[in-house]
């Protein structure tokens, strides 16, 4: 019987209540913690050929018979009004077969608010004809004066939405009783996705079926966004995305590209792919916006926190969302005193997005240096006073914890952490070296509605089918993992279809660390289903009791000792195909479902030249249970490998006086490359969430890149006593930072440090 | 404009305009996208091909300047043992960059077949990947012979 059940989603954040329906299957139990015979053992990508010897087809290879090629005309000024806009010598042009302007299509528009936003489009046979006609566009512009400081919008009340106000206990009552104070503006920078396979659409007209191949993180968004806009039935538009070239956040909706791709392809009536160059991609396509962070920490003498205070301002652009800055200062710690106002800052720059634990990342760098500040004016080891006021259960709302793990993830930091007498001592002349940690907080639970299928044929091989997507995290594996184990199947008899709408059913957007936690249930309980038919068809066939009857090893195997191959069973139906269907369940009532972890970071500083390395960062994080240690791995160093780029070289540049974007290739914007990696530990906690769903995983792909700034920063302070306050830490910042520490030494009329 | 190509062993004959580069002719006439664009500028390394096993950036190559030089592509490499280290050390994620990741590698152990991680690291910087494979690549090309 279907159940019909009200839950609580949560999405980067966000959370929303929501009617689910949920199969009222038998209650599968975890599986006992630790390593199985597939899940929980490190498992190559099961696609992992096809993309390396470059085989899998991406948006980007998409070829339709017919195809047309888009170019977007974008606006070169911040703020600007179009007095007129004259397509016709484009139209005109023999190699022009589809010209758009603000009034064809909604995306485009005749008052650009940012550097980039998209004023009109043509599409040809060639791209270089296509970009050529741009020239033919005749735009009388009419340039207005931009709104470019966050703190100039905060003061004209230009914000996105009304201040954000949060308070628990009484915190200017509880600051006087505090020992020590300390307080400090942090900032971080303005920082760009980068996904190397950039926004890209192909979009054509099967009869009254629009299909829409789009590099995405969810399918299923894309058709609800294109439905919306065009007032579709959903139904009538299929997305595809088998392969997908990365995404980091940037590629949750359909994007502007979509909507210029769709109406170019009714102009014309043939198909259009939209594909962004790598210059659009860094203008037009999304950020993790630059923040202001004014933090204020009061603490006993013994290092217990009593009160925490935050104004947060970010920088959001002409679009997008004020994201969750304040989040670790209201949830990370046990203080029952904690104040937050954050302002969403309408700028003209370009639209923010979601960008791997937005807000997080930026208010863990804030507030995980100031309790280094804190812990170096308390004379207290920074470990120590974070384990000290460790929270028992949720502060926000008086939630327990569905599972936590920090502490543990504590006392295996301490290795880590105990190596700093030796590292400061391998100090070098100008280099100097020091330890730095910083913990973490992040959602991760996931949640339905997600389903999927698990087919199993005659010759006892199995196919999940569900219209998912993987964005190169190794959700394909995982989600054949999970099916393999339930199936008592090797792995390699296990295959996944995912990526159409039209060929699967729902599932979850890859997003928000979700896609495990929301899949795997749903997949698991699918085979759990077909394996219950297996065995009441072995049972009928070899006249049995189905309790006695197990799936192993790709036997049926009895009880009593009899077993026989998977094959043989099915192989009954000869073309005939077992079919189970499964869904993900809800999270649990009254609970709060985080991840936590916490990073120790080696660094070495030359002080002469500001210069700085990572050496070595240890992250040990608890994410529940972990499917695929390989993949896993794999995610966490990725993370800490981006958390390097923002924390050192990473910063997308304004010009201040017009909103010019300046850095829009990839010489002028500073990508990590392999010269700039660290040695990477990770250690991943592995202990199932008992409460959550029939797996017990969190997701993993945001924690890791949380708390790398702030470790590498307190490190940072620990080789040299500079209290860095900025991100990306730029040479400019470092030097800054020393020369502050050294008057700071001098006033005390202590002999310098550095 | 007509020119005679090789590639991967194989001769082509393709008409192919002035100006138009090598990836957009791999990519386009020839279909062999396992050649992938991510700037289009010669900055990340992803349409990496080898002239004569010396790696170059095939988007800003031009076509008719490859002459009789031969083009090896990934769709050449398919068979190379590096294609099976970067799948057992988990060296790829999205996989877009991978291709022009394997070939750079694939030069670079022709010419050293046990390089030490600094000329890894030396070799291998032109090659971007923003999901972060690049330990995994360092250990791929560690552990090819394996």
């Amino acid at each position: 019987m279907a159940r019909l059940i009200r839950t609580e989603k949560e999405v980067e954040g966000r959370y929303t209540e929501q009617w689910v329906v949920v199969e009222e299957d038998a209650a599968i139990d975890q599986w006992p913690a630790g390593p199985r015979q597939t899940v929980g053992q490190p498992a190559p990508r099961v696609d992992g050929p096809e993309r390396a010897r470059g085989q899998a087809i991406f948006t980007a290879d998409v070829a339709l018979p017919g195809m047309l090629h888009a170019a977007v005309l974008r606006s070169p000024f911040a703020r600007a009004r179009v007095k007129q806009l004259d397509l016709s010598r484009a139209r005109e042009s023999k190699w022009v077969l589809g010209v758009i302007g603000p009034d064809d299509c909604h995306v485009l528009t005749s008052e650009p608010g940012f550097h980039g936003a998209p004023v009109a489009a043509v599409a040809a046979a060639d791209p270089r004809r296509a970009r050529e006609a741009l020239a033919l566009i005749d735009v009388e512009w009419e340039e207005l004066e931009p709104l470019l400081d966050p703190e100039e919008a905060v003061r004209r009340k230009e914000l996105h939405e009304d201040p954000r106000r949060y308070e628990r206990g009484d915190v200017d009552a509880a600051f006087a009783t505090a020992d020590v104070v300390v307080e400090a503006e942090y900032r971080t920078q303005t920082v760009l996705h980068n996904s190397l396979e950039t926004h890209q659409s192909v979009c054509r007209w099967e009869g009254d079926t629009l299909e829409v191949y789009i590099s995405t993180q969810w399918i299923w968004g894309v058709r609800d966004d294109v439905a919306e806009a065009l007032d579709l039935p959903k139904d009538r538009i299929r997305v595809i995305c088998n392969y997908m070239g990365g995404g980091f956040g940037a590629k949750n909706g359909a994007h502007d590209q979509t909507f210029i791709a769709i109406a170019l392809a009714s102009q014309t009536g043939r198909p259009v792919r939209c594909a962004l160059t790598r210059r659009e991609e860094n203008l037009a396509t999304g950020n993790r916006n630059a923040t202001i962070q004014r933090v204020r920490a009061g603490a006993r003498s013994d290092g217990t926190l009593v009160a925490l205070e935050g104004e947060f301002v970010n920088a959001v652009g002409w679009k997008g969302w004020s994201g969750p800055t304040y989040g670790p200062m209201e949830m990370l710690y046990g203080c029952e005193n904690v104040r937050t106002l954050t302002y969403g800052a309408k700028l003209n720059l370009p639209p923010n997005a979601a960008f791997r634990a937005p807000g997080f990342v930026e208010g863990t760098f804030g507030l995980e240096c100031l309790l280094d500040e804190l812990a170096a004016q308390l004379e207290l080891d920074p470990l120590e006073l974070r384990t000290r006021n460790h929270a028992d259960n949720d502060l926000v709302d008086g939630r327990p914890y569905s599972s936590k793990n920090l502490l543990e993830c504590y006392r295996r930091a301490e290795p880590h952490w105990a190596r700093r007498d030796e590292v400061r001592a391998r100090s070098d002349g100008a280099w100097r070296r020091g330890v730095g940690l910083a913990s973490q907080i992040w959602y991760g639970g996931g949640g339905p509605p997600s389903y999927a299928w698990v087919r199993v044929g005659g010759d006892g091989n199995a196919m999940v089918i569900t219209a998912m997507q993987d964005i190169g995290t190794g959700t394909r594996t995982a989600m054949a993992q999970i099916a393999a184990e339930e199936l008592g199947l090797p792995l390699e008899r296990v295959r996944v279809s995912l990526g159409d709408s039209s060929r699967g059913p729902y599932a979850s957007i890859s997003a928000g660390s979700s896609t495990t936690p929301s899949m795997g249930p749903a997949v698991r309980s699918a085979a759990a289903d077909a394996a219950r038919q297996i065995v009441e068809i072995a049972a009928q066939r070899y006249h049995l009791e189905e309790r006695v009857l197990s799936l192993r090893d790709g036997r049926v195997v009895s009880a009593d000792g009899g077993s026989w191959p998977l094959e043989e069973v099915t192989g009954l139906l000869e073309d005939g195909q077992i079919l189970g269907k499964g869904a993900r369940g809800p999270n649990p009532t009254g609970m709060q479902v985080l991840t936590f972890g916490i990073q120790v970071a080696d660094v070495a500083v030359d002080i002469e030249t500001g210069e700085i390395r990572v050496e070595r960062i240890a992250a040990i994080h608890d994410v529940g249970r972990v499917i695929n240690p390989l993949g896993a791995q794999s995610q966490v160093e990725g993370g800490i490998i981006q958390g390097v780029g923002h924390t050192l070289s990473e910063e997308r540049l304004v010009d201040p006086a017009t909103g010019f974007v300046l850095t829009q290739s990839l010489d002028a914007y500073k990508l990590p490359t392999i010269a700039d990696v660290p040695e990477i530990v990770v250690d991943l906690i592995d202990i199932p969430d008992e409460h959550l769903t029939n797996l017990g995983s969190k997701g993993l792909g945001e924690p890791p890149i949380v708390p790398t700034a702030a470790a590498i920063v307190n490190a940072i302070r620990d080789a040299t006593g500079a209290d860095v306050r900025s991100l990306p830490v730029s040479r400019e910042e470092m030097l800054r930072a020393l020369a502050e520490a050294r008057e700071r030494e001098k006033a005390r009329g202590a002999p310098a440090a550095v | 404009m007509a020119l005679e190509l090789r590639i991967n062993g194989t001769s082509y004959e393709i008409e192919a305009p002035v100006g138009q580069t090598l990836a957009e002719t791999l990519r386009g006439p020839l279909g062999l996208t396992g050649t992938k664009i991510a700037c289009g500028e010669g900055h990340c390394g992803a349409c990496t091909v080898q002239l004569d096993g010396v790696p170059v950036l095939s988007c800003i190559t031009l076509v008719h300047t490859v002459g009789e030089r031969e083009v090896t592509t990934i769709e050449g490499l398919h068979d190379h043992p590096l294609v099976d280290a970067f799948v057992r050390a988990d060296a790829l994620q999205c996989g877009f960059c991978t291709p022009g990741q394997i070939v750079s590698a694939a030069a670079l152990v022709e010419a050293e077949p046990a390089p030490t991680p600094e000329r890894i690291r030396h070799a291998m910087a032109g090659n971007l990947c923003r999901c972060g494979t690049y330990p995994r690549i360092e250990e791929a090309i560690q552990t090819w012979r394996d």
